[in-house]
């Protein structure tokens, strides 16, 4: 695997974490639970590299 | 448990709900065989692959079918589903596949030249994930394709893609795109293999003919025509004039361009000794301010929205009630395909290519194109090939 493609699945992997991180401590907004979770379908999808 | 994790998990539960239920259906689609049947003019299948090997194995690598005349002659190259989600062309080169017959010189046909491309679609842009041609038998059902090879074949894209050997900078998107990945090289992304494998086959197989089977939108400028470079002009000229003048419907010629890198139509004229021709058919479903990307609009090209526009005199094709059915760009295909070689033919005696038993466009908008599908269930088994 090129470099780049594993520079790739790291930051996929730290915006994973962050949006996992988000929506465990949103309390109130419902918008923003839903918006990080339609975000995190790709990037879920691509990190366990699901075709 | 509080109740803002009851809707978190609800809302958990209904996004994994979505993305089986979704993922399902694009594995479904991606794997999803089409059968390519075999006809009489049929005498050898390769795999793209025996012209790079680096396609081995991988999701780019597509069938090439052989028909070889009796007599020795030209030899014509004929690629569709470069983008596939024109599927005019596809459609063509299955016509010519199960119904041709080759009497003088050999006819090679790649049918989904972007393999990759032909199992991904556009389900953001609303697009069918199949269509259907209707035939005596019952109908033929088909992948609908994207234009670009799919990000599950080759991954990541560049910023900006640097064009191979011109170094032209191009959108990082075309990397994907098999019209912008000629001449390609061995060692390159997925779809530049897929590119110098043609290559390989019209250098090594000395092709005289190298026609690449396209659909372009009403509204932009390059469409309903041949693109040709300098020294295929002469042949698409007169293939334009004579298809006006016995079948009457109007095919003009555009100029391969010089400073725009990738294109098959000129990478083929530059890296090559072939003739390369870049066939373009108005398909309406792809012009952006249309209605629903239904597989209807699909087959038969009416819109409200392209005939408002059309009154306006905004479109490059005509365009009344009737649209722009798929049996108008498939039978245009398969005159002007024939068209090139017969003019080609009638220069080059020595090296004809001489193919029968191919509807021309009255035939095609007549009957229809699934009248000259055969039914697979009684085909002879070995001479089904599926992709």
């Amino acid at each position: 695997m090129p470099i780049i493609m594993i520079i790739y699945y790291v930051i996929t992997a730290y915006i994973v974490g962050m949006l996992i991180w988000n929506f465990v401590k949103e309390k109130k907004n419902i918008d923003d639970m839903i918006l990080y979770l339609v975000i995190l379908v790709p990037l879920v999808l691509r990190l366990l590299r699901v075709k | 448990m509080s109740r803002t994790w009851t809707i978190k998990i609800i809302l958990i539960i209904i996004f994994i709900a979505i993305m089986i239920q979704s993922g399902v259906q694009f594995y479904m689609h991606r794997h999803y065989q089409l059968e390519h049947l075999a006809g009489p003019g049929v005498t050898r299948v390769e795999k793209l692959s025996k012209y790079c090997k680096g396609l081995e194995g991988t999701m780019a690598d597509t069938h090439v079918f052989w028909l070889e005349g009796k007599e020795e002659g030209g030899k014509m190259l004929m690629i569709a589903n470069t983008h596939s989600n024109e599927p005019a062309a596809l459609l063509t080169a299955l016509i010519f596949l199960e119904n041709a017959v080759i009497e003088k010189g050999t006819l090679i046909i790649i049918p989904q030249f972007n393999n990759s491309g032909s199992r991904g679609t556009r389900p953001g842009d609303g697009y069918p994930l199949y269509f259907e041609i209707p035939t005596e038998w019952g109908s033929k059902k088909f992948r609908m394709g994207n234009r670009d090879a799919t990000p599950l074949e080759q991954w990541p894209d560049p910023d900006v893609y640097i064009h191979y050997p011109d170094k032209q900078l191009l959108s990082y998107l075309d990397i994907r795109n098999t019209n912008r990945t000629w001449p390609g090289r061995p060692n390159g992304a997925l779809m530049e293999k897929v590119t110098f494998a043609a290559m390989e086959i019209l250098r090594n197989e000395k092709v005289d003919l190298a026609l690449d089977v396209h659909g372009a939108e009403t509204m932009f400028p390059v469409t309903n025509c041949i693109v040709a470079p300098e020294r295929s002009v002469r042949i698409a000229t007169m293939a334009t004039l004579v298809v006006k003048a016995r079948e009457g419907f109007d095919n003009h010629v555009e100029p391969s361009p010089q400073g725009f890198r990738g294109l098959s139509h000129r990478e083929i004229a530059d890296f090559s000794d072939s003739l390369p021709f870049l066939l373009e058919a108005p398909i309406p479903f792809l012009d952006q301010p249309t209605g629903p990307k239904t597989e209807k609009l699909l087959l038969d090209g009416k819109d409200p929205f392209l005939l408002s526009l059309s009154k306006q005199q905004k479109l490059f094709v005509p365009y009344d009630e009737t649209g722009w059915p798929m049996e108008k760009r498939v039978g245009q295909h398969c005159s002007v395909i024939q068209e090139i070689a017969n003019q080609f033919s009638r220069k080059n005696a020595e090296r004809a290519i001489l193919i029968k038993n191919v509807p021309r466009y009255a035939d095609v908008v007549t009957n229809g194109v699934g009248f000259y599908f055969h039914d697979p269930a009684k085909w002879t088994k070995d001479k089904i090939y599926l992709n």
